[in-house]
């Protein structure tokens, strides 16, 4: 395995009585989107802010780019990139004005500035807003300009504060391919989103994070094999209901939840055989519509993983 | 360090350009900031000054005018807090903390930039005093020394509203402030001398930075309304109690300021 660009250990942050991160470890390797996922107050943001040396951790320490972000914070704002939920570009201004201004506080000369903002908005399909104040922006071209103006200095790290929260499908897809281009053309991306299915699309590897810590980590297939299979099962008659989870509850070891008033969903440990839940099903009389084994969903993962008390 | 001043000045200037852009593309808000103080002519020049006598004899339009000019000098602070506040929620001052900038440039910049829009500002209240027939009557170097110091003092209270805006840090709460900011400017002898107010007003009132300057741009325009007999010492004093002010608000809001942004 190639070195990480990205390493943390340790991290400890508190506001106040608020623990935020409660030693953090984390690791990205190069080249590769690694998405952070976990529940709104797990520490994700308070996480980027310090691997991008907004904030200083309390204990712990991070390396990006081969610089340490507490003593080499000039070093690593040079070879970072940061676009965060909220847009921060100057709304007063245009687009073109954003990057230019952002190219000169880069310290890239007047010209260099000028013709980096030209090309950025032309390849991210924002030159004919270009002149246009942001304020008329909508939400998703704002977005996109936030996070191509974190892309004026060709970052080796970047980092996406839930880049696509609040926005509409369309507009997420397009921050999607943004993403993946700049990964292409060798970035590496760390993503934070509470969106699991954005994980499951960018992300080469997830890590999960609740209370402040790194609960689980591995690619999105390896999570999901973690947690075991999922078996839905439909019934004909939503009063065979109960009887159709004492039947899943006896072969899965686990309570079975109602997914619908006529469905049941249940994780299942290794090695179940679809045609034994239908045989047991059919002896204790229930009339089946549709049983389907699968894979679990991230989100499904996630909801495991984060039910649990932290260890 | 050398090169860390020269990036400090060019990032601040950046900043100040930022300024004039968003007056060009935004020149809605320059247009209501400055039709406030030529609103504040007529409706005291007319409006109040039809019933108020000033101290020892004299036009009030001629009093007035003063007054008016400290309290546009006054308010740098709000525009300065309620612009770093906006940075400062919207994320604006976290994408210039993650570039390798020089950090100390961004209170620079803001409090550069409010001094172009505080020159403008003055240049629309001295047309609007003449028009309504206020003149500086001791000519041209008392006449300079007095837009000077208000200049000094302007910037001096860039710095507090650098301070406070990053202190709270929220548009909402900031917006929530503004008002204030009248009351403030109005306890003073910017409208009415503070003579006639009771002792626990006047004290304030007669300590207030408004109200030294007003009486350091009265003494140098030669406008009516110097206070006379027994005055307190910032207003017998004008000019210096000025400067002190300046020199003060300085020592203590720069550093607070320049801290309070790189934490």
């Amino acid at each position: 395995m190639p070195d990480p660009i990205v390493v943390a250990e340790g991290l400890r942050k508190s506001f106040g009585d608020v623990q935020a991160l409660r030693g953090l470890d984390l690791s990205v390797r190069k080249g590769t989107v690694c998405g952070v996922l976990g529940p709104n107050g797990a520490g994700k943001t308070t996480a980027v802010r310090i691997l991008a040396t907004l904030s200083v951790p309390d204990a712990g320490h991070a390396r990006v780019a081969g610089y340490d972000v507490v003593r080499q914070a000039g070093e690593v704002r040079a070879r970072i990139g940061l676009a965060g939920q909220y847009a921060a570009v100057d709304e007063k201004l245009t687009g073109r004005g954003n990057l230019r201004m952002f190219g000169r506080l880069s310290h890239l000369p007047r010209r260099e500035a000028h013709r980096r903002a030209d090309e950025l908005l032309d390849r991210f399909g924002l030159t004919d807003a270009a002149d246009r104040r942001v304020a008329g922006y909508s939400g998703g071209m704002r977005r996109r300009l936030d996070l191509i103006a974190s892309l004026i200095l060709r970052p080796e790290v970047l980092f996406l504060d839930e880049p696509t929260t609040g926005l509409d499908p369309r507009s997420r897809g397009e921050i999607w391919d943004s993403v993946r281009e700049l990964v292409a053309d060798g970035a590496t991306v760390l993503l934070t989103t509470q969106y699991l299915d954005e994980a499951d699309r960018l992300a080469d590897d997830v890590a999960i994070v609740d209370h402040g810590r790194v609960i689980a980590t591995g690619t999105p297939d390896e999570l999901k094999a973690a947690i075991g299979d999922r078996l839905d099962v439909v019934v004909e008659d939503p009063a065979d209901l109960g009887p159709a989870a004492a039947v899943l509850t006896g072969l899965a070891g686990a309570e079975p939840t109602a997914t619908a008033a006529d469905a049941l969903s249940v994780a299942l440990p290794g090695g179940f055989r679809l045609a034994g839940v239908v045989r047991e099903l059919d002896r204790a009389g229930v009339a089946v519509a549709d049983v389907r084994l699968r894979r679990p969903t991230l989100d499904e993962v996630f909801l495991r993983l984060t039910e649990e008390p932290v260890r | 360090m050398i090169r860390n001043l020269r990036w400090t000045f060019a990032d601040g200037l950046t900043l100040v350009g930022r300024e004039l852009g968003r007056l060009r593309h935004d020149p809605g808000e320059l247009v209501a900031a400055l039709i406030f103080p030529a609103v504040m002519v007529l409706l005291f020049g007319y409006v109040f000054g039809s019933a108020i006598q000033v101290p020892g004899g004299g036009d009030y339009r001629e009093y007035l005018m003063p007054g008016l000019f400290a309290m546009v000098t006054f308010s740098s602070v709000m525009g300065v807090m309620t612009r770093t506040a906006a940075d400062a929620s919207r994320g604006v001052m976290d994408r210039f903390r993650s570039l390798p900038m020089a950090r100390s440039a961004v209170p620079f910049g803001q409090t550069g930039a409010d001094l172009l829009v505080g020159l403008l500002m003055l240049v629309v209240m001295v047309g609007a005093g003449l028009l309504v027939g206020w003149r500086p009557h001791l000519g041209p170097v008392a006449t300079a020394q007095a837009f000077l110091l208000m200049v000094v003092l302007r910037y001096a209270l860039a710095w507090v509203g650098v301070y406070m805006g990053l202190a709270v840090g929220n548009e909402r709460t900031v917006d929530a402030m503004v008002p204030l900011f009248l009351p403030f400017t109005m306890l003073s002898n910017a409208f009415v001398p503070t003579g006639g107010m009771p002792g626990w007003l006047r004290l304030p009132a007669d300590w207030n930075p408004v109200s030294a300057l007003t009486a350091a741009a009265r003494a140098l325009f030669g406008n009516p309304g110097a206070p006379s007999g027994d005055v307190a010492w910032p207003l017998a004093h004008p000019v210096a109690a000025v400067l002190l002010w300046s020199a003060a608000l300085l020592t203590v809001f720069a550093p607070l300021s320049l801290r309070t942004h790189r934490r």
